[in-house]
């Protein structure tokens, strides 16, 4: 069932279980960088309806299962 | 009780300056009470109604004395709502864990008016409808078996208190630390993916709240709302010098710094804790100038209050800084002891507070350098990525010190590039672990 796009969806992060891999900078530039040392900047802003797919992705893909999408 | 036990730290009551203040409005007794004669003192605990106890909390402004400062009556309201909706019934710590090994109130607090803090804890279980309760103190002090004891002095036991020993660490009283602890696991901040009011203790919604902030509770249940807003009310300060020893001072709002901390003499204050900020100490002529972001001059004149000094008082530390110390040395040592205690959980932490320390390491050696501002921009950009990202609030607090002392020792780090020092070396005067029990207790 497709979501409705009225909802905001923001990325998160575990910060004890991430470790640094960018798998999600790499699928969601538009709301991830990485800072000096890997680790995930995120942007405040949420994550656009066109990159929802690759937010998903994100969060499966993510070796630690440190990277979240919150409401 | 033992009439002999000898409390840890010196204690300075400025409660007597008002008039109207009567020793049953003070948090500190100049000795510490048994139950029988807290009782003479303060009379009986007052009914323990929920609503009764929840609108005095709200109406009292009564805000968390731990360091964070959040209103506790909006942290109540969110347990008892968390509890209903969950449909069971909460939890209630006492945090009187003082991790910050500069900070000595919750400690001196704890034994001269354990019943306060005892009172404090019934009060918060019924007003969230809590059965069973948890008092957790540092370890290494010997107030388990103290408390133990004074706790069972107490006839009606409105709500069962267990009385926990947590490990003598900077973190341990963080608010997941105590519950993962308390759970059985270690005393670490941990991920929440659910605030502890709702997801705490045993995975239920839990009442943390300092044990300073529960005595308040127990003062407000005795003289009104009215009273505590009115400005009588006192509260608790750790006041240090250059001498190790700590003076524990209870004080109503406003009073001037120099009272506050007797005489002041010195070139700044770190203000609240190891997390907290560096303000220096100026002339009178100079007060209240802006020495850089947020950050004011202030004179001994200036009262005290997160208003009038412009920065939170967190866990009520005030240590006075002479003219013969150093700040960057100060500074550089606690910022080394913050990042030895991190947990080392969140890559941010990990890799930010070590290397801070390190530059700041730097800054404190004064020697001939045309790096200067690269340190100071280094420093200012780890202490921007550290904030906001961790499970716990360590790296923000540990930036908030790092930047405050870039900008209160400026002048001492533009000396020091230069090779000089204006402090005669010696050891830094702020302790960096709780010291060993035999120094900890002995007597004045």
């Amino acid at each position: 069932m497709p979501e409705p796009t009225t909802i905001t969806l923001r990325a998160a992060v575990d910060w004890t279980a991430c470790q640094g891999h960018g798998a999600c900078a790499d699928l969601l530039p538009e709301v991830v960088s990485l800072d000096e040392w890997g680790y995930p900047i995120l942007q405040e802003r949420p994550v656009p309806a066109e990159a929802r797919r690759r937010a998903r992705r994100a969060v499966s893909e993510c070796p630690a299962l440190a990277f979240l999408l919150k409401r | 009780m033992n009439t002999s036990v000898l409390p840890p730290v010196r204690i300075r009551s400025l409660a007597n300056a008002t008039a109207t203040a009567t020793a049953a409005m003070r948090l500190l007794p100049s000795a510490p009470l048994n139950h029988q004669a807290h009782r003479a003192v303060y009379g009986d605990l007052p009914r323990l109604d929920p609503g009764h106890v929840m609108a005095a909390a709200e109406h009292s402004g009564l805000s968390g004395q731990g360091g964070a400062a959040f209103p506790a009556h909006r942290k109540m309201a969110a347990v008892r709502e968390a509890a209903r909706r969950a449909g069971r019934r909460p939890v209630v710590v006492a945090n009187g864990s003082e991790g910050e090994p500069a900070s000595a109130k919750d400690k001196a607090l704890l034994w001269h008016a354990p019943h306060l803090v005892l009172d404090g804890v019934a009060l918060a279980a019924a007003a969230v409808g809590a059965d069973r309760a948890f008092l957790a103190v540092e370890a290494g002090h010997g107030l388990l078996g103290y408390l133990t004891e004074a706790d069972r002095q107490r006839t009606s036991t409105a709500v069962p208190v267990t009385i926990v020993e947590v490990p003598s660490r900077f973190l341990s009283g963080q608010e997941s630390a105590l519950v993962s602890f308390l759970d059985g696991g270690p005393a670490l901040p941990r991920f929440q993916s659910r605030p502890v009011f709702e997801q705490g203790v045993g995975g239920g919604p839990t009442l943390v709240q300092n044990v300073e902030t529960l005595a308040h509770l127990a003062l407000i249940a005795r003289h009104g709302p009215a009273w505590y807003r009115s400005g009588a009310a006192t509260s608790l300060f750790t006041v240090r010098y250059a001498d190790s020893t700590p003076t524990v001072v209870e004080a109503a709002p406003g009073t001037s710094l120099q009272h506050l901390t007797g005489a002041v003499s010195g070139q700044a204050i770190l203000v609240g804790g190891y997390h907290g900020t560096w303000l220096p100490l100026e002339s009178a002529a100079r007060s209240g100038r802006e020495v850089g972001a947020g950050i004011r001059a202030i004179t001994g004149d200036t009262s005290v209050s997160a208003e009038t000094l412009g920065v939170p008082l967190g866990a009520g530390l005030l240590a006075v800084l002479p003219h013969d110390r150093c700040g960057l040395v100060e500074t550089a040592s606690i910022l080394r002891y913050l990042a030895l205690e991190s947990a080392g959980q969140c890559g941010p932490c990990l890799n930010g507070l070590p290397r801070m320390a390190a530059a700041f390491g730097e800054l404190a050696r004064p020697t001939p350098r045309s790096d200067l501002q690269q340190i100071r921009d280094d420093l200012s950009r780890w202490a921007g990525l550290v904030t906001g990202r961790g499970a716990c609030r360590h790296p923000d607090g540990t930036a908030r010190l790092a930047r405050s002392a870039l900008i209160a020792f400026a002048a001492e780090a533009d000396a020091h590039s230069r090779g000089r020092c204006r402090a005669s070396a010696r050891p830094p005067m702020l302790p960096t672990a709780m010291p060993p029990a035999s120094q900890s207790t002995a007597s004045e």
